[in-house]
């Protein structure tokens, strides 16, 4: 086995992770808040992905540069779905439906982008999505580290929205007990809405970073999703810290597995480490033990 | 379970919107003009998305441009021809479920192919329970053949065949020029697997030394530690056994970021995809970027050129940037055409009976006759390369003897000099 290419691996693991757990943080956020299971984030990333690609094509705004305005707009777009479809379900059934009316969502998107771009793939373009730089014998592309390093910016904000201000009690309330939260005047509503926006907006940094790796059409987000759901349910639904390691330790086993056995075993082992973790803890690594009231 | 009145507006509201949005986007094209007689309906099941959306939608563009050809010629038998093509979402199941509603709901008189060989399997199974003849033109891998379906016909290359000329030119390379070492990866597809074993035997023939050799899984997202695992072994050749513009793209990206550039890079899909490709890669990175195939937009074959023109007449672009998919989607028209033609009817039996007969049809390909499994052994396969970085080209570079085959650059420049 190549040492050198053990560390790239390690290197790719933990760089390429960080990404997918930030998408995967707020599909978690959203269960965890609202008890909607959220399939239509693979192509909110992809919508991302194409915002940033109209920015650049249109306007020729850089790629982070533009993340200032498709931030707020996919944050837009999570307000405008939560209040539309979203908002509306209600009772013991309301997470099952949220599948169907996602999915619904998320056809209504894929249609449209294939309308406006076409199927034919594109990849997001920059100078520095194609150079790295190396450290001793290992490579790092610029774009993967400055993904890493945008997706822990994006997540130590997070946590700070949640653990240092007034709105994060009301989000953590939210989590733990909606119908406590309520009752000690917590707006539940208004809590759900503005974190499935966040939830949402977050898909703009990752579609962004995904789309500068990858050359994507709408139909990439099929493979996003199984993914990022996989992730979360390792991490443990609504867990955002569990969100992260799965997201990190995912790739990382993957990609490691990858090059000391075959990466035909990349993807078997992660669902392999799902299912004794499953067999063990059923609700994931740092999930809760017991179903939440809703 | 209950559900109150509102809640099902908005399902239903969404789904309908998102089922007319898709519609929209995927215009199944139903292809028609007033004629005289009853219009002849022909299934085809499509991947307008998914996996294989891009190639489907080329595949949806040939077929469109022969139904537009032959009614403008006065339609099958005088039949005016009606697309009739639903979207598999590039799933094999969705293909099985398509075909039979095409058969036995919508009563189509004939069956056009759908793409891949992983998506044809499903589909001739499921014509040839129902006696149709399935003439296809993307599901050329062995798996599809293996099945020994009286059914089938693919007009394009057999695949297995498809890395030849390339391999037979690295290893008649004079010694002081022939690469050292060679890396096959590549995904677990019936399209791309069948064709490392066949490029390996006549490279290792060569005394060309495997330094990576492995099999990656059809769903990764992820190619950067394959790649870099790839660039690490540091072969002087790689043989990528892809199936669209992602993935080599993502090769191509994780090379260039690895500071390594193998001197000849072969592709067994992407490549092809014509401006799309080069929309996906850049043209400075697609210089010297290799990919096996049976036709190209600047075939020299005069059923070809017309069809290159109209196609750009419709839908734009440039010769070189004609998806080869078009191509084998027409020609498939084309081999109906005459097999209809022929019988003097719509009987698949008497289709069937006539196209494994050994006739030779003359299509936008080249010549296609089959074999007892269905196969079109006559069709040859070349090499096509990207040249240049400004006035980009795509150009036939093998077999070398071939008066239409030009020079070949090698070594591959630089990623984007």
């Amino acid at each position: 086995m190549n040492s050198i290419a053990l560390l790239s691996a390690a290197k790719d693991g933990i760089l390429t992770g960080s990404v997918y757990a930030l998408m995967a943080t707020g599909l978690t956020l959203i269960f965890g808040v609202m008890d909607i299971i959220n399939v239509a984030q693979g192509i909110l990333v992809i919508l991302g992905a194409y915002l940033s690609y109209a920015l650049q094509i249109h306007w020729h705004i850089d790629l982070f540069i533009g993340l200032l305005i498709t931030i707020p707009a996919m944050f837009v777009v999570g307000i405008v779905i939560e209040r539309l479809f979203l908002g509306r379900l209600k009772g013991p059934e309301k997470t099952a439906m949220s599948i169907l009316v996602t999915y619904a969502v998320s056809l209504l998107i894929e249609g449209s982008l294939n309308m406006i771009f076409s199927v034919n793939d594109v990849q997001l373009q920059g100078w520095y999505v194609q150079k790295a730089f190396a450290i001793g014998s290992v490579h790092f592309g610029y774009i993967y580290v400055a993904g890493f390093v945008l997706a822990v910016a994006l997540l130590s904000a997070l946590y700070f929205m949640l653990y240092r201000t007034r709105f994060g009690v009301s989000v953590r309330a939210s989590l733990a007990d909606q119908t406590s939260a309520a009752l000690v005047g917590i707006d539940v509503r208004r809590v759900s809405t503005i974190c499935f926006g966040i939830g949402v907006a977050v898909t703009a940094a990752g579609g962004m970073i995904y789309g500068s790796t990858n050359a994507f059409n709408a139909s990439s987000s099929y493979d996003l999703i199984s993914r990022l759901l996989t992730i979360i349910v390792l991490g443990g639904m609504g867990s955002l810290g569990g969100a992260m390691v799965a997201g990190v330790g995912m790739v990382f086993v993957g990609d490691m597995v990858g090059v000391v056995w075959s990466p035909i075993w990349s993807s078997m082992s992660y669902f392999i480490i799902l299912a004794i973790v499953l067999l063990f803890r059923p609700q994931g690594l740092f999930g809760k033990q017991m179903a939440r009231v809703a | 379970m209950k559900l109150n009145g509102k809640f099902l507006r908005v399902l239903g509201a969404t789904t309908v919107a998102g089922s007319m949005a898709l519609a929209l986007a995927t215009d199944s094209g139903a292809v028609s003009k007033s004629h005289a007689m009853s219009p002849i309906k022909i299934g085809i099941s499509l991947s307008l998305s998914g996996d294989f959306s891009a190639d489907g939608q080329a595949f949806q563009q040939g077929y469109k441009l022969w139904a537009s050809d032959i009614n403008k010629a006065g339609g099958l038998l005088g039949h005016p021809v009606t697309l009739d093509i639903k979207s598999d979402a590039s799933l094999p199941a969705q293909v099985q479920t398509n075909y039979q509603a095409l058969i036995s709901n919508d009563h189509v008189a004939l069956t056009f192919g759908p793409f891949s060989s992983l998506l044809t399997i499903p589909a001739a199974k499921t014509t040839a329970r129902y006696g149709y003849a399935m003439v296809e033109g993307a599901g050329g891998a062995p798996s599809v053949f293996s099945l020994k379906l009286h059914n089938v016909f693919d007009v394009a290359l057999p695949v297995a065949n498809s890395l030849v000329p390339f391999a037979n030119w690295i290893s008649t390379l004079p010694a002081s020029k022939r690469p050292k070492t060679v890396a096959y990866v590549t995904s677990n597809d019936p399209f791309t697997e069948p064709q490392i074993p066949v490029a390996q035997a006549i490279l290792s023939k060569a005394g060309i030394k495997s330094v990576y050799n492995h099999v990656f899984p059809a769903e990764v997202t992820d190619f950067t530690p394959i790649a870099d695992a790839v660039a690490a072994a540091k072969p002087d050749v790689v043989i990528l056994g892809a199936t669209d513009v992602p993935t080599v793209s993502a090769f191509m990206q994780a090379f260039e970021q690895s500071g390594f550039s193998p001197k000849a890079f072969i592709a067994t899909a992407g490549p092809d995809q014509g401006a799309a490709f080069i929309k996906a890669v850049g043209k400075a990175n697609a210089d010297g970027v290799m990919v096996p195939n049976s036709w190209y937009g600047l075939a020299a074959n005069k059923q070809s050129k017309k069809m290159v023109a109209e196609y750009i007449k419709t839908y734009g672009g440039t010769p070189a940037g004609v998806n080869g998919d078009v191509a084998e989607a027409y020609a498939v028209g084309q081999v109906m055409a005459a097999a209809v033609k022929a019988t003097g009817g719509f009987s698949n039996s008497k289709i069937i009976t006539y196209l494994h007969s050994g006739v030779k049809i003359a299509t936008v390909l080249g010549g296609a006759q089959f074999n007892a499994l269905g196969e079109n052994p006559s069709m040859t396969a070349y090499t096509f390369q990207w040249q240049g970085t400004t006035g980009t080209k795509f150009v036939q570079v093998n077999p070398a003897n071939d008066p239409n085959s030009v020079k070949i650059v090698y070594p591959k420049p630089a990623w984007g000099k």
